[in-house]
């Protein structure tokens, strides 16, 4: 190739390629200010360039909410549905086109609540969908009112005197719900969270991503504990495949396991080894259940750290290419039945 | 080893008639459905015209030889047109008491019995709630009746004891042994059911050659016992020339909507949840994976029809089946795809309600959620089927105006015709109506602009699929704006777009067939307007009528959203309008609100069809008054 040609061929490539401002749409964005929501759509745009993808290909798919208005700002195709129904709306979407890049969009109510059946059974039937739920632990649009993921005791217009639900552990429910793919990310870390989505669309198979986001205006600094430099060193811990867990201001803990229990150490002082101590392994679904609950188990009366990453993968037969696969082998042992055939059935008979 | 002697010189009378009506009636484990479908697809091969009515209860195995269990399946077959499964019966099988004490109250004066005696004893009359000491067949009050008593059980036994066979098995067997029995009595030929054995039964062949023995002893007691002395001879029927089948209305839906995916080239998908009467057509749809055919069985209701809002979005002929309880679980759903504006087939197998109500038994009372079952101004095309091969059509029809118009139909169909089969001269591919169907695949307004709410002549909006270069948009359930499909809240707009919405609906009636009265004239004193599965009846009734010299005429309604364009002129020629409907009066609302006639309801709500003398009589009673 001359370079004459290579230059064409790399201003042709320029060109082609596309960049955040193109999943943009003309909608102005109406979310309040310093809504997390916001980092969230920019990182989603950052990211979409790097995937590859015409942005024909890509399928938005939203329920109720404010998560949900996401639909309406990506120049993609996209449909803002109905309150809880995105997910059975999607893999209607995904069944019918297994080709589209389907992306669900919802909240911590949309997704846990009024879509907690959906939510479930997506997980079990792994259709290959992204499925990102946006979790302010606060009901948003209807101006504030407790929703699945809010901590018991909270204050809010419906429950003046304090909740009296548990919370669901959003984690712990995708994996009891046989998820392939659980992470967790958060709004105010944009490269974790453009990493973590990237590893999403990779997964083959139903990808549940928890996005921490704050709501300014009815539940805000929720999440400040994992996000703010004095104390998320204390509070998250970044889990990174095949890397033991550490955390603390100077990494001085580790997490290591004793029996069945995990504990606590300090690594200087206890004089173990990094090889000792719990090393996070993505695939292992008996870990992943004990850093799912992480969130809500004191273990040994420890508190541990909020776990952040790509909590667990499995490789394992997802539905939409099941479904083709199926119809394949069927065709090709009973081969189409014309339509005529099917008209008159095995026993016909004839009247003159 | 058959049991019967041979009787050297017997003599049997054959009588000739038009039409029958058998019921077979047995515990929900003797096999009744099997038995009366075959006699009534041999009585269809042989050339005569059938109704029939599957009547079973909705629980799987109720407590045996109890009155909750009985399952009974009644064939009316004959040498004229049969437009019912008859509202009497002139032969009763009673597998047991709790059969008899069920079914015997529809016998005809004079019918016949074929009790099966092993089911009369002390256990089984008990079971039945007869009183102690008390056994119908013994005590005279079936004098009435021609009563013939058979010990089926031991025939059975007997037939079969060489054969090493189980008793549980041999018990099973004794349904063949009543086919063999009614197929003599009917001179039935038998090589339908032994082939049907035969291929049912292959890799077991010890319980094919079983059913095939039985089945023969049957036969040949008929054919030899000094009991059965009558055959009846029902001629096959004049019905227009051409090849036919058998089928429930079940199958014909499933076979509609696999034709109209290959008429209009889009691929099948459906999204089910299992509810009695509608999972037959799930049923069936799976079967035809070789034909691209998508079937998600959903993990609710909700997600069957929202699978099937995705599946069109994405481009697929999305459809759900349901009946009633899970009809109101989709309303939200519907509403949505009515905002959309995108095709969506629901299909309403109507069965009795409120709630769960009559799970097993069938009702026309969900017309006016049909009509009117969402929140906001939601208008939806509604279609309703009359017979079991009509559902063939109207599903097709569903799927016709679903794509050609962007909208969601509701099809009802009910219980009745879902399970109730009919000979059906079919179609061929080449007669079915085209199915036309086009996604935008380039902007469609000056300057390279996209505008996916502009409408066309029938002010239907284009179709665009998820994956089309260039044509990336967002639609959703908020209100749009006109044309542009963006959000908007302004007044007026959302003022146009109801309006709009409602337009497109009214509009189809340019593309449906007109009215016209199915028997007799344009002008009468009296019309019988009826729509869905009550269509049976009420013809078979008018035709009466009107032999009889009535002035009467009937037109059914198979398009209720929107009613043919000229059925507000039609009802002008009738003195009086009468409507029977399953339910407490639904279409007759539609019809007074909507034409200002003093139309005459006419209510049967008790789970069953209604019967054509009782129609008769209302008729007779309107025309004397």
């Amino acid at each position: 190739m001359s370079r004459e040609e290579l230059n064409k061929d790399m201003e042709t490539t320029v060109e082609n390629k596309l960049v955040a401002k193109d999943f943009s749409s003309e909608m102005e964005v109406k979310w309040c200010p310093g809504c997390g929501d916001y980092s969230i759509l920019k990182q989603v745009q950052t990211v979409f360039p790097d995937l590859g993808i015409p942005k024909e290909q890509f399928a938005f798919i939203s329920g109720i909410g404010c998560s949900s208005r996401f639909t309406y700002y990506m120049d993609t195709y996209g449909m803002h549905s109905i309150h809880g129904r995105a997910a059975a709306i999607a893999s209607g979407v995904k069944a019918a086109n297994p080709d589209l890049s389907v992306w669900i969009i919802s909240g911590d109510g949309d997704a846990l609540s009024i879509g907690g059946n959906h939510f479930i059974h997506l997980m079990r039937k792994n259709f290959d969908v992204n499925y990102l739920v946006f979790n302010n632990q606060i009901y948003s649009l209807t101006k504030g009112q407790y929703s699945p993921t809010s901590e018991r005791g909270k204050v809010t217009k419906s429950s003046p005197y304090g909740s009296i639900e548990e919370p669901f552990n959003p984690s712990e429910l995708a994996l009891g719900a046989k998820a392939s793919f659980v992470a967790r990310t958060l709004d105010r870390d944009p490269k974790h969270m453009q990493a973590i989505l990237k590893r999403a669309h990779a997964h083959k198979g139903t990808s549940f991503v928890e996005v921490y986001q704050n709501c300014p205006v009815f539940n805000d600094a929720a999440f400040f504990a994992f996000s703010e430099k004095d104390t998320k060193k204390d509070e998250a811990i970044l889990l990174e495949h095949g890397k033991p867990l550490v955390f603390g201001n100077n990494d001085e803990k580790g997490i290591m396991f004793d029996g069945l229990n995990p504990i606590i150490l300090n690594i200087t002082e206890s004089g173990v080894s990094l090889n000792d101590l719990w090393i996070h392994d993505e695939k292992d679904k008996t870990k992943a259940n004990i850093l799912s609950r992480f969130f809500d188990t004191n273990y040994n009366d420890l508190r541990f750290p909020r776990p952040f990453g790509v909590i667990y993968v499995q490789e394992r037969p997802v539905y939409d290419e099941n479904l083709v696969d199926q119809i394949d082998v069927v065709t090709a042992k009973k081969g189409k039945t014309p339509l005529n055939k099917i008209l008159s059935g095995d026993k016909t008979w004839s009247i003159n | 080893m058959e049991t019967v002697e041979l009787k050297a010189g017997k003599t049997t009378e054959v009588i000739e008639t038009d039409r029958i009506v058998v019921r077979f009636s047995g515990d929900s484990g003797d096999g009744m459905q099997l038995t009366g479908m075959q006699f009534s697809d041999t009585a269809a091969l042989f050339g005569n015209d059938i109704s029939t009515f599957p009547d079973y209860p909705s629980e799987i195995r109720a407590p045996i030889g109890t009155v909750a269990g009985v399952s009974g399946f009644q064939v009316h077959f004959g040498s004229r047109e049969i437009f019912t499964s008859g509202d009497e019966y002139d032969v009763l099988v009673a597998m047991n008491a709790a059969a008899l004490k069920v079914d015997l109250p529809k016998l005809k004066k004079g019918g016949i019995i074929i009790a099966n005696s092993a089911g009369f004893d002390k256990k089984n009359l008990n079971l039945a709630q007869y009183p102690d000491g008390v056994n119908p067949l013994e005590d005279g009050t079936l004098s009435n009746y021609v009563l013939q008593k058979v010990d089926i059980t031991k025939h059975t036994k007997d037939c079969l004891a060489e054969t090493g066979l189980g008793m549980k098995d041999i018990e099973r067997s004794k349904n063949m042994f009543v086919l063999g029995l009614l197929f003599w009595m009917f001179d039935k030929p038998l090589d339908h059911t032994l082939k049907f054995i035969e291929e049912k039964f292959s890799k077991k062949p010890e319980i094919a050659e079983a059913n095939e023995k039985t089945l023969k002893a049957g036969w040949a007691y008929g054919e030899n016992t000094e009991f059965f002395t009558t055959q009846f001879k029902v001629s096959a029927a004049k019905l227009p020339s051409g090849i036919y089948r058998s089928i429930t209305g079940n199958h014909a839906t499933a076979i509609g909507l696999i034709a109209a995916s290959e008429k209009s080239g889009l691929p099948l998908f459906l999204g089910s949840y299992p509810i009695t009467p509608a999972t037959d057509i799930l049923h069936e749809l799976s079967k035809y994976k070789a034909n691209g055919v998508k079937t998600l069985q959903a993990e609710d209701e909700i997600a069957g029809i929202c699978s099937a809002i995705g599946a069109s979005y994405a481009g697929n002929l999305g459809i759900t089946t349901t009946s009633g309880p899970g009809m109101a679980l989709k309303t939200e759903a519907l509403g949505l795809a009515t905002m959309l504006e995108i095709p969506l087939v629901v299909i309403n197998v109507q069965r009795g309600g409120p709630s769960t109500g009559l799970p097993t038994k069938t009702e026309q009372a969900d017309l006016l959620m049909a009509m009117h079952g969402r929140h906001g101004e939601a208008p939806v095309a509604v279609l309703a089927a009359s017979t079991p091969s009509d559902c063939f059509e109207m599903a097709y029809e569903a799927c016709r105006i679903s794509v050609e118009h962007m909208t969601p139909v509701i099809l009802l169909t009910d219980g009745y015709i879902a399970n109730g089969s009919e000979p059906w001269m079919f179609p061929t591919e080449d007669q079915l109506k085209p199915i036309k169907v086009q996604f935008l695949d380039k902007p469609n307004a000056e300057n390279d602009v996209l505008l996916p709410y502009k409408r066309d002549e029938k002010l239907v909006r284009p179709w665009i699929k998820p994956g089309t270069k260039g044509l990336e948009h967002r639609i959703g359930g908020l209100e749009k704006q006109n044309e542009t499909g963006n959000v908007s809240y302004d007044p007026k707009n959302h003022e146009t777009m109801v309006g709009l919405r409602a337009a497109k609906i009214a509009k189809i009636a340019d593309y449906i067939p007109l009215a016209k009265p199915e028997s007799g004239n344009e002008k009468a004193k009296l019309l019988v307007l009826g729509w869905g599965s009550t269509s049976g009846s009420i013809k078979t009734a008018v035709i009466e009528s009107i032999a009889e010299g009535y002035d009467v005429a009937n037109i059914h309604l198979k398009y209720i959203n929107p009613f043919p364009k000229n059925l507000g002129e039609m009802l002008k020629g009738y003195d009086q309008v009468l409507i029977p409907e399953m339910n407490c009066g639904q279409l007759l609302e539609l019809i007074r609100s909507k034409y200002m006639v003093p139309a005459i309801g006419f209510s049967k709500v008790q789970g069953l069809p209604f019967t054509t003398s009782e129609l008769k009589e209302k008729i007779k009673q309107l025309l004397k008054d």
